[in-house]
């Protein structure tokens, strides 16, 4: 019941930005376009009641057109409820907002997923990398680079059956 | 009853009132049994380091009961934890702070040889960047396995010649490793 | 310091600058990745006004090992191996979690027998997090004894860790779908004489600090935070239950059966450091009670659900059978498929919400593993927390915070 009003809020207010809306995963989750992020967010804050940001993460998708994303996941405390949003971004214009003015939480979560995937965003007061050293010159967690030290000379490859 | 072996003394010459042996065995009888540890605990094998000088298994009773986080009065730097590249640098630093007699042991499969990450951003083993005398095995390796790494350590020190610290082959050891 | 950077300093609204401080000159103070008193290698760099701090400048990422690009090589059941390592402190929180993620994506329903048996493991690791920490906060302020004495209970439950899957500390335990076995006579007793003889050492332990004058001066109104503070920066767990808010997913959303029992959950009122060691305090005791309630009321059933892709079949039936054959063959080779989709499942860690994100595209490893790690989130509130106080304070802070460094950096 709760999940039906939030969506026609939502369809009300954002109806061209929503790309799709999935009902039958875990909890409703709603793909938009990266355009309309910042209110977004904020309406499911101030006027929805989703005070707290649980996650915010990248992930990667090579063969879509729109490859890089960020997932939000929000929680309504007072009411328990828990929703996923996507926004998805090339990975030649990888800008999205930045969400660290509605939920200081999002500060380092952003960094981290800077630091992981190379999407920057815009607004953030200080994106840098966060967890790996500063001289790395490429986004690790894409999934063309290695999980190995590519650098490395001492390994055998017979011993690692390649 | 407990089984206790009582430890021989050195070799010398003893008759009433003296004891003469060489200075080396006496000082390594004074250092190894008061060796104090700089515990360099980065995770995981940290815990257990906490656990071995706890009193269940207590590593105080072999003379490292004071535990010393400056590297300029440490002895021995004991290396228990992953080491990312990003630590790499400091752990040299560390190293480098230590006064000479100094000792390195790397508990843990990770500080060992990088452990079981094989990724882009953890340093393969700390012997990339420092030497180490003894490599304690397990993830996490038990407390007894530490406290006989610890064994190990203080054979290599109760034995080490007087000279070795200026030997031409320490000399070079620590070049390779970019150590003045 | 130049003009340019007192401005900047200005701009970040919670540094503390008085008027009068405009020229003085502000010293830098590095509390360096390696410091006896930081638990976990992360520094700060604090911009210190004589004793008073102003600001802290974090880096953290000294210890990262890059969990999530691994797991996306490695199949779902060797994915345990790094969430043991996540908050090492109290593994089984991590593995237990990590399993019902998978569940939850396979839609097995696991049996009341299991749910019991794993609160009843998850409640000890919760003791043993929080045994660390608070006699850790005592360390930090000089009182050593108490870790001495908390960490042999520490290492009774290390005993009952080796009995039911032979590991101390990164335990690496259970199965998807229950555990590798069940639990022995012996596990049992060894449950039932821990809980027993466990509450005595916890009132020496709060005899020595809890009442005691030194560590309350020390401990109270420092490194405080308001509940809307807290929860803007995404507290969880301990931390934001000291702060007001009584957000525990144990009871939020219920997972392994926690519904079925009674327990209280404590919340603090100032958000300080004293509160938060309270908090924890009363937590252990509280863990005591529902290991009491599921180990009496433990009913009878299977250690594990009927997922024969997870769990390696008995030796006879793989010499004799085809089928079994086929699974030990699959399962070794790690040719297990998961089917598609996507789910988010957190459960109650000894620092708060410990989340689990994963996308499945139908193959043997996850597609995406992202660990929503309770310390990473509300360490970013620790320059707010210490404005205005002085080294010692900060300390405490950090060390009331339990900040894990293989969380932090996963």
């Amino acid at each position: 019941m709760e999940q039906t009003l939030i969506q026609t809020s939502l369809k009300e207010k954002f109806s061209a930005e929503i790309l799709s809306i999935d009902e039958n995963s875990d909890m409703l989750t709603v793909t938009v376009n990266k355009s309309c992020i910042r209110e977004l967010i904020r309406f499911l804050k101030d006027e929805l009641g989703f005070v707290f940001l649980t996650d915010l993460c990248g992930v990667h998708y090579p063969d879509k057109e729109l490859a890089l994303g960020a997932v939000y996941h929000l929680h309504d405390l007072s009411r328990n409820i828990r929703i996923r949003i996507k926004a998805f971004t090339s990975t030649s214009q990888p800008e999205i907002a930045s969400i660290t003015d509605i939920f200081s939480s999002a500060n380092w979560m952003e960094r981290e997923t800077y630091d992981f995937y190379g999407i920057e965003f815009v607004g953030h007061p200080n994106l840098i990398r966060i967890l790996n050293v500063e001289y790395l010159d490429y986004f690790p967690m894409r999934k063309e680079y290695p999980l190995e030290d590519a650098t490395r000379t001492d390994k055998d490859d017979r011993f690692f059956g390649r | 009853m407990t089984q206790y072996t009582r430890v021989d003394p050195p070799e010398g010459y003893s008759a009433p009132g003296f004891f003469a042996t060489s200075l080396d065995k006496v000082v390594g009888l004074a250092r190894k049994n008061s060796i104090w540890p700089l515990p360099f605990a980065t995770s995981c094998c940290g815990i257990e380091f906490m656990a071995t000088m706890g009193a269940n298994y207590d590593l105080g009773r072999f003379g490292s009961e004071r535990l010393s986080f400056s590297p300029r009065q440490a002895d021995l730097l004991m290396v228990m934890g992953t080491i990312a590249k990003k630590m790499g640098p400091i752990l040299h630093q560390i190293y480098e702070q230590m006064a000479e007699p100094r000792w390195v042991i790397a508990v843990g499969a990770c500080a060992a040889s990088g452990g079981i990450f094989d990724t882009y951003s953890v340093l393969q083993g700390i012997d990339k960047v420092i030497p180490v005398d003894v490599y304690v095995p397990g993830c996490p390796p038990r407390p007894e396995q530490i406290i006989d790494g610890f064994m190990k350590i203080q054979e290599l020190v109760g034995n080490e010649s007087l000279r070795r610290r200026y030997s031409p082959e320490y000399r070079a050891l620590l070049e390779q490793y970019g150590i003045k | 310091m130049e003009p340019s950077e007192k401005e900047h300093l200005l701009e970040r609204e919670h540094i503390l600058i008085r008027p009068e401080d405009y020229d003085k000159n502000f010293s830098t103070l590095n509390l360096g990745p390696t410091h006896p008193a930081t638990h976990g290698i992360f520094q700060n760099i604090l911009t210190m006004n004589g004793e008073t701090i102003i600001d802290a400048e974090q880096t953290i990422g000294y210890i990262h090992r890059a969990f999530e690009k691994i797991a996306e090589h490695r199949p779902f059941y060797q994915i345990t191996t790094l969430t043991d390592r996540l908050n090492y402190c109290s593994s089984p929180i991590n593995n237990i979690g990590w399993h019902m993620t998978v569940e939850k994506l396979l839609g097995v329903k696991t049996s009341k027998r299991i749910d019991y048996m794993r609160i009843i493991i998850m409640e000890l690791a919760r003791i043993t997090d929080h045994l660390i920490c608070n006699s850790v906060i005592g360390v930090d302020s000089g009182a050593l004894t108490g870790f001495i004495y908390l960490f042999q209970e520490r290492e009774k439950v290390y005993e009952i860790y080796e009995e039911i899957c032979g590991a101390r500390l990164t335990t690496n335990l259970g199965r998807i779908g229950g555990f590798e076995r069940d639990f022995t006579p012996s596990v049992i007793a060894k449950i039932k004489e821990f809980i027993a003889n466990l509450p005595k050492a916890l009132i020496q332990f709060e005899k020595l600090l809890l009442r005691n004058r030194i560590f309350m001066d020390r401990t109270i109104d420092v490194g405080g935070i308001s509940a809307e503070r807290a929860l803007n920066y995404g507290f969880t767990g301990p931390c934001l239950r000291a702060a007001g808010v009584d957000f525990d997913v144990r009871v939020m959303n219920p997972y392994s059966s926690y519904d079925d029992f009674d327990f209280t959950i404590p919340v603090g009122t100032n958000g300080d450091t004293y509160d938060r060691f309270c908090v924890r305090g009363e937590e252990m005791w509280q863990s005591i009670r529902l290991v009491k309630n599921a180990l009496e009321n433990l009913p009878e059933g299977n250690f594990h659900m009927d997922v024969p892709e997870f769990y390696l079949p008995p030796k006879q039936e793989v010499y004799s059978k085809m089928e079994p054959l086929i699974w030990h063959f699959k399962i070794v080779m790690g040719e297990i498929e998961v089917p598609a989709g996507e789910v988010y499942h957190s459960v109650e860690g000894g620092n708060g919400e410990l989340g689990f994100y994963l996308v499945s595209d139908g193959g043997r490893t996850p597609f995406r593993l992202h660990f929503r790690r309770p310390s990473f989130v509300y360490y970013q509130a620790f320059p707010e927390m210490i404005k205005g106080s002085v080294l010692s304070d900060a300390i405490l802070t950090m060390s009331s915070m339990n900040v894990i460094a293989g969380e932090l950096d996963a």
